[in-house]
């Protein structure tokens, strides 16, 4: 089938979900109620159902793409945000100015949780550096502990704080929240994933590590810096807006890669749409799975990512170390 | 021209390169000569700047590399070093026109298409062009890393040990190519080899390194005989003339 093809099928898939998306949930809105403009049906799906899609379509297109510029950077296909401590920093970030900076405005918070997920991801790479044992599975395994360790202090402050409640269903990773008002700071991600795309050829020769990139005369540190400062935005709008979605980072790159290849420029356009897609599926199916109800997103996303990742780690292996 | 002025490198408490001072002489073959661990590599990483010296400096032409920005310094040195370990899936074609980086960014031109074209045709790539890396045997794998160094265009190319995994038709042919971008296209090549008779036959000159020093430095003929070669590699190695060529006959050799 030809790249083109592809594409093309993703895109499609993506409008398919994105109607369905639209027309499913706790109150039934038919097309035919959209005419009328003051209708409750209208004012649900203006408010609630359209920006839930837009959320999902950004945070799953946004993970992809931070997950597949931290493969690129890391050169290891099993570092994505869920397993380099970014979204664990993050989280802290968050919980220490919820704690500590409590006059502090909503803009601060973001800040200082995008500066915490920056520090966090860049002390995981510079940890990266300096192991010596550079094993696909180890790498991604420190990874874990490393925001598991950073994990355990937001839980211990959240409840030295009495928060513990609260922590739990701010991360939650749900779009049920998601109303016109509160999922803005998405847009955020939408730069974010545009620049990445402009400096694809870039990461790639970043990819072919330090010394291929300084004989082509990459500066590679900068690179990696700009390429950190977009995974750390990226996480902190998500985080923010709809929680923590793990192993979407992680598995939509690296299925991508296996019929595309690394070359960024080439692989960024499918990672977007098959993000969003592979999220639209899982909040879909959260939304069925208890009709009228739904279970968090992240649940579903969880459970058929960490399926697929351990497939991969699998069955995967061998192919990850090429 | 590229002059080595006093470069010296250590690691820790060892000194792996100790006060080399030697001249490069531009539009010929340069070959480094020298035991496992003598330093061959550490120099030609701190000639290309991908590793920085202790003491000592390197002049392109007069100027010293580290003042150079680093694209235009791209545009005159390229260096492909000992080990890849490429881990990431790109095609052929791709990775040569990584080559075309300094001058393109990335979006190639007719001209660097040309120039890709070209450097697959060299290495005998065409047909492979548009395989995965991953999916190509080590030395076709070499053959396409020497194909996107040749993209790049450079005046001076280093490299590494380059015949690693050829088998010999292709060792032959990419020294060929070799004298062939020397003579023709005034190219400067300077090449790690451990097989001392294609050094002895396609190089111009011939450096020796042992210990991190400079032992031999000299127009290859002058290396490429018993004494000089015993005092770089503690071993005797008789050296017959061949169809006007020296070939070292060390497989059989006592000390
Ligand atoms: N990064 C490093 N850290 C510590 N020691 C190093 C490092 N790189 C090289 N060395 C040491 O420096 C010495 C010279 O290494 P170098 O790679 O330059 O040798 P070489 O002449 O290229 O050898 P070979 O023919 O085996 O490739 C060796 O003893 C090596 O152990
Ligand atoms: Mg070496």
């Amino acid at each position: 089938m030809g790249l083109k093809m592809r594409l093309w099928m993703l895109i499609s898939a993506v409008i398919i979900l994105s109607v369905i998306s639209l027309f499913i949930g706790a109150i039934n809105i038919k097309p035919s109620d959209l005419l009328d403009w003051e209708s409750l049906e209208t004012q649900i799906f203006l408010i609630s159902r359209l920006p839930r899609l837009l959320a999902i379509i950004l945070a799953g297109a946004g993970m992809g793409i931070a997950g597949l510029i931290m493969q690129s950077l890391s050169r290891n296909k099993f570092v994505s945000p869920t397993t380099a401590g970014t979204l664990d920093a993050a989280k802290l970030g968050i919980i220490i100015s919820m704690m500590f900076f409590t006059s502090m405005s909503y803009i601060g918070q973001i800040m200082f949780s995008f500066a915490f997920a920056l520090i966090g991801t860049f002390i995981f790479m510079q940890l990266l550096e300096r192991i010596k044992f550079k094993d696909v599975v180890f790498v991604p395994l420190i990874g874990i502990m490393y925001g598991n360790i950073l994990g355990a202090i937001s839980t211990f402050l959240a409840y030295e704080g009495n928060m513990l409640q609260n922590v739990d269903t701010f991360f939650q990773g749900s779009f049920t929240l998601v109303v016109s008002g509160r999922y803005e700071l998405l847009y955020v991600a939408v730069p974010a994933i545009i620049i990445a795309y402009i400096y694809a050829n870039k990461f790639t020769v970043a990819g072919m590590g330090e010394d291929f990139a300084k004989n082509v005369g990459l500066s590679y540190r900068a690179v990696l810096n700009i390429g950190l400062v977009i995974v750390a935005i990226i996480s902190t709008t998500v985080i923010l807006t709809v929680g923590i979605i793990p192993f979407l980072g992680l598995i939509v790159p690296n299925l991508v890669s296996l019929y595309l290849g690394d070359n960024l420029r080439k692989t960024i356009p499918h990672t977007i749409f098959m993000g969003a897609a592979f999220l639209l599926i899982c909040d879909i199916i959260s939304r069925l799975i208890v009709h009228p109800f739904e279970i968090p997103v992240n649940t579903t996303v969880a459970v058929i990512g960490s399926a697929i990742f351990l497939i991969m780690l699998f069955r995967g292996k061998a192919y990850a170390k090429k | 021209m590229i002059e080595i002025k006093g470069l010296s490198k250590s690691f820790g408490k060892k000194t792996v390169v100790e006060d080399v001072t030697l001249k490069i002489q531009a539009k010929a073959i340069t070959s480094f000569i020298g035991p496992n661990g003598a330093g061959k590599s550490t120099l030609l990483s701190m000639v290309s700047r991908l590793l920085d010296a202790d003491t000592g400096e390197v002049l392109l032409d007069q100027s010293d590399v580290k003042k150079m920005k680093s694209d235009a310094f791209a545009k005159r040195v390229a260096i492909l070093k000992q080990a890849n370990h490429l881990n990431i899936r790109l095609t052929v074609r791709e990775l040569v026109s990584f080559g075309r980086y300094p001058y393109s960014k990335g979006r190639l031109n007719k001209e660097d298409q040309k120039f890709v074209d070209q450097a697959l045709e060299y290495m005998n790539l065409t047909d492979m062009q548009d395989k995965f890396l991953d999916e190509l045997s080590g030395g076709q794998k070499q053959r396409a890393f020497i194909s996107m160094v040749i993209a790049q265009d450079t005046d001076y190319i280093l490299l590494d040990e380059p015949l690693n995994n050829l088998d010999m038709k292709h060792s032959v042919q990419i020294m060929k190519i070799l004298r062939k971008l020397v003579d023709e296209l005034g190219k400067t090549v300077v090449i790690v080899l451990h097989d001392i008779n294609f050094a002895s036959v396609y190089s111009d000159r011939i450096v020796a390194l042992k210990d991190g020093r400079l032992v031999k430095d000299g127009p290859t003929h002058e290396i490429i005989n018993s004494d000089a070669l015993r005092e770089v590699y503690d071993m005797h190695i008789p050296v017959q003339v061949q169809d006007g060529c020296r070939i070292c006959v060390y497989f059989n050799s006592h000390n």
